[in-house]
């Protein structure tokens, strides 16, 4: 085996599909601040070369104790309604993402961040941060204890709330599968106008963005559970054939 | 073959992912300290020119052999002890940020191209519904850069958008949304 990285002998593996269809577009107006911070040039091409299907794996160190379980983080337990959110990673051939950092930050039961950016009239919870961090398993299934998010308010528009969620980040196993999303409840009123939900062009993909009650996993007086499975890129189902050679 | 699963969709990282995602040791891909380190500083800015204050840069690379810490890497993975390929950082109210690295090696490309050295970036923020996706090349690679398959397709005003500048103590590469100096961003 060759180490001259020149060689140029290594065959990169399949690179992953780009499901462009199924993300929200860049541009999208109903979400103001999308005006100047999305790109006006064509995109280019970047085929998925090594750097690209390649990608950080960590996280073993990065876990502390109270990490998945946000309700345990402060002398004292938050307030509002404790959840279990538990799921499974997988990649978009049903393969799943074993030992992959999940990350996740949210607001109070209030509806309010502890962050100083975030000043609408809601009491902070001194017992809750709002910030967890996971590793799948083996199987890929993660869980966290937290305590349900409440809505917020925000000026995008008039009246405008944002629904109940959880910011969830996942890195996958590659550097093209790194995904920022968040998750949603299930029946939440809000949806009809929240620009973020609907900035998702096909109905079905936003339904993958609610979790599901999991009345099978609540504990019993103690906390109620939702499940959400997360869905990375997959596979090309085709080896790489070189696209930056097809002039 | 099972039936492929539809992805998750992305949704923005908001206005608080300052809570959630920075970590103490982000910026730092090559260990603080490490020798041959170089710092990568430089800014965001959106289509008014504005500094960013709500974004987060990751990169991802090489090590300076061209090497990933990757099982997916055919020819093997291969660890460097103080390098972990990865950094975060993110931007303060100035729109700045920086990470600390090892300028990676080239790397092999398809059909026996060799790839000139590179870090993938990917920018997050408030107002973006996805990460748009970068590439930061290196000033003193003349040769390797005119010969890179990626960097070779873009026109000369495309191309300065991702070759960082020289800087005292590494390099300068500022990220522009929007506007006249767009950097380039790629499908992947």
């Amino acid at each position: 085996m060759s180490t001259d990285p020149g060689a140029g002998e290594a065959v990169p593996p399949a690179g992953y599909l780009r499901d462009h269809e199924v993300h929200p577009p860049l541009d999208y107006p109903g979400y103001r601040s999308t005006a100047l911070r999305h790109p006006k040039r064509r995109l280019h091409l970047l085929p998925h070369l090594l750097t690209e299907v390649t990608g950080p794996l960590l996280g073993e160190d990065r876990i502390g104790e109270t990490d998945n379980d946000l309700t345990r983080q402060h002398p004292e337990e938050p307030q509002g309604q404790r959840i279990i959110v538990h799921g499974r990673v997988r990649d978009g051939d049903g393969r799943p993402v074993p030992r992959t950092l999940v990350e996740i930050w949210q607001a109070n039961a209030g509806g309010r961040y502890r962050h100083t950016g975030d000043n609408w009239p809601c009491p902070l919870d001194p017992n809750f941060t709002g910030v967890g961090r996971t590793l799948t398993d083996d199987q890929g299934h993660y869980r966290f204890v937290t305590i349900r998010p409440g809505a917020y308010p925000w000026k995008n528009h008039d009246n405008a709330w944002r629904p109940a969620h959880i910011h969830f980040s996942l890195f996958g196993r590659a550097f093209t599968q790194r995904l920022v999303t968040q998750m949603y409840f299930p029946g939440d009123p809000l949806f009809f106008q929240d620009p973020m939900w609907n900035s998702i062009p096909d109905e079905k993909a936003r339904e993958r963005l609610v979790a599901r009650f999991d009345y099978a996993n609540t504990a019993p007086e103690w906390a109620l559970a939702y499940e959400w499975d997360i869905v990375l890129r997959g596979r090309e189902s085709t080896v790489f054939e070189s696209e930056v050679d097809d002039d | 073959m099972s039936t492929p699963h539809g992805t998750t969709p992305s949704q923005t990282v908001g206005p608080y992912l300052h809570i959630g995602l920075p970590w103490p040791d982000g910026p730092f891909a090559l260990a603080e300290g490490a020798e041959g380190g170089v710092w990568i500083r430089g800014r965001l800015y959106d289509g008014a020119g504005a500094p960013v204050p709500d974004g987060l840069i990751e990169t991802w690379q090489a090590d300076p052999d061209g090497r990933f810490d990757h099982p997916d890497d055919p020819r093997g993975a291969k660890a460097r002890p103080g390098f972990r390929g990865f950094a975060r950082s993110e931007t303060d109210a100035e729109g700045r940020f920086e990470i600390h690295t090892l300028k990676p090696g080239p790397v092999p490309g398809a059909g026996g191209d060799v790839q000139a050295p590179h870090i993938d970036v990917s920018v997050f923020a408030r107002g973006m519904l996805n990460r748009t996706v970068t590439r930061i090349y290196f000033p003193e690679e003349t040769a390797a850069n005119a010969a890179d398959p990626v960097l070779s397709k873009l026109s000369e005003a495309e191309r300065a958008t991702v070759v960082a500048r020289p800087a005292e103590d590494g390099y300068r590469f500022d990220i522009r949304l929007q506007g006249e100096d767009e950097t380039v961003f790629f499908d992947i």
